[in-house]
């Protein structure tokens, strides 16, 4: 008889080509976690260097005390949508937060940052209208286009001219939506955004930047790149997540546009889930004022991804993009990044190993996120890890 | 108009680079089976059509094109819509 998981047979067999010794990425369980930076992994203490928990704000005193209020208050769960029984005081408040972050007239708040992505682009885009996408963009973007009833074409990554070229040969008229992040997760490189809005405005194109990975790194007041290129003013959407440098779960969007609110009863994604419990929203509240009044934690990442990045570039090593936040180490070999990996969580670092087809170009990565909760001392333990690993493998050396 | 063969030997041209086996294109040769493209490689070679064809291809059609000459008669047609 035929079987419906046949279709799995090459993921299988892709599978079941890496081969690890002792662990693999998809046995890791964090038994114990300590802070924001140290874990027990397989009864071994552990540097956490991939959870891009960037801001550190996960055991912060005053994100716990907001939650653990809201829990004892309004319990564990609101059991209903936004648009039923789930709106709660608490969840316009973080919508009003979100709003004042970027300086726009609403944002709507979603359970998950993968559902922010769905909802919107979901309800944005119909049957006539095109949304032309970075070719690099996150599973969340591919699966919310493909949600719509959209037109779906894609540009070459970070690249404003071919944009500019591809918006020019769509016919006058139609309505488009262009999609980028502001830093893509997985080399850790950041969008030209100043030129993509200049290509936007030229075909009159909305533009909509997923700042989930800059939200809090990026900015005066961290709100990302959009902000930190001086053009959030002309971006139409941002969208967000609360699961990196909020330390919660949950995703966002903000915008000026009039109609905005309609979206509520429009967008499926936001409609037909369960909203953020009130402990979630009051730690994510918490979060955004952290992040938009103390520049302390952004300091601190800088400090730690500047030491990191020169330290990885001094021994060589060849990495995805100049620094930032999320340092990926280019590694040739598949089988050579697998090791790599292996023996990097031996030394008490985990990072994470991040492979084709989920990589651009193919590439294979040891891949860092840095954290403003990170020590000096720990990135030194983190750079002699890579040391002895280059120094016991071929790793390919820029 | 382009002519079909045309399209076709143009076709062939811009998948070479992706011809990693080295085997014989034709009509008949399939993108999955074939050429063992995965779905990142198709939407490079995707790219590449659109350019060299000054189209747009959207991605939604990619789905029930499974080989090279159906993607021949779907760039026939988005050609003719665009450019008459």
């Amino acid at each position: 008889m035929a079987d419906l998981f046949d279709k799995f047979e090459g993921l299988t067999n892709l599978r079941n080509t890496l081969v690890f010794e002792k662990t693999d990425p998809y046995k890791i369980v964090m038994e114990d976690v300590i802070s924001p930076t140290e874990a027990i992994i397989d009864g071994k203490h552990t540097i956490l260097a991939g959870t891009n928990n960037y801001m550190g704000l996960t055991f912060d005193q005053r994100c716990i005390d907001a939650a653990q209020n809201a829990l004892t208050m309004s319990g564990t769960g609101t059991t209903g949508s936004r648009v039923l029984n789930g709106t709660y005081a608490a969840h316009r408040e973080l919508e009003a937060a979100i709003a004042d972050l970027y300086c726009m007239e609403h944002a709507m708040v979603f359970s998950t940052g993968f559902l922010a992505n769905l909802g919107m682009i979901s309800a944005l885009a119909g049957k006539n209208d095109i949304i032309m996408i970075d070719a690099d963009s996150h599973a969340s973007i591919y699966d919310g286009c493909g949600l719509s009833d959209a037109t779906i074409t894609r540009f070459r990554h970070n690249d404003a001219a071919d944009l500019d070229k591809r918006l020019g040969r769509l016919n006058a008229g139609r309505r488009v939506l262009v999609i980028v992040e502001g830093l893509y997760s997985m080399l850790g490189d950041k969008a030209p955004l100043a030129d993509i809005v200049a290509a936007c405005k030229k075909h009159d194109a909305y533009l909509m930047v997923d700042e989930a990975h800059s939200l809090g790194p990026y900015g005066a007041n961290g709100q990302g790149v959009a902000a930190a290129d001086g053009v959030l003013d002309q971006v139409d959407f941002i969208v967000g997540t609360f699961s990196k440098s909020v330390g919660t779960v949950g995703g966002f969007c903000a915008s000026n546009h009039p109609d905005f609110e309609i979206l509520r009863l429009a967008s499926r994604p936001y409609m037909f889930s369960a909203s953020l419990p009130p402990s979630v929203v009051a730690s994510a509240t918490a979060a955004i004022k952290i992040i938009k009044e103390d520049r302390t934690p952004q300091q601190n990442l800088w400090r730690n991804a500047k030491q990191l990045h020169a330290g990885l570039t001094e021994m060589g090593f060849q990495l995805g993009a100049d620094c930032s936040p999320v340092i990926a180490v280019l590694i040739d070999d598949r089988d050579v990044a697998v090791r790599s990996w292996e023996q990097l969580l031996d030394e008490g670092i985990y990072v994470n190993l991040a492979l084709p087809p989920a990589t651009p170009q193919n590439t294979n990565l040891l891949r860092c996120s840095l954290s403003a909760a990170h020590t000096p001392d720990q990135i030194d333990q983190i750079l002699a890890a890579f040391d002895k690993v280059k120094n016991s493998n071929s790793v390919n050396q820029s | 108009m382009t002519s079909v063969s045309t399209l076709l030997d143009a076709i062939i041209k811009l998948l070479e680079p992706f011809n990693s086996k080295s085997i014989t294109i034709s009509g008949d040769t399939s993108f999955a089976h074939d050429l063992e493209l995965d779905s990142l490689a198709v939407m490079d070679f995707v790219a590449e059509m659109e350019d060299h064809f000054d189209i747009m291809i959207p991605l939604n059609i990619l789905p029930d094109l499974e080989n090279v000459g159906q993607i021949v008669a779907a760039v026939e047609k988005i050609v003719e819509q665009a450019h008459g």
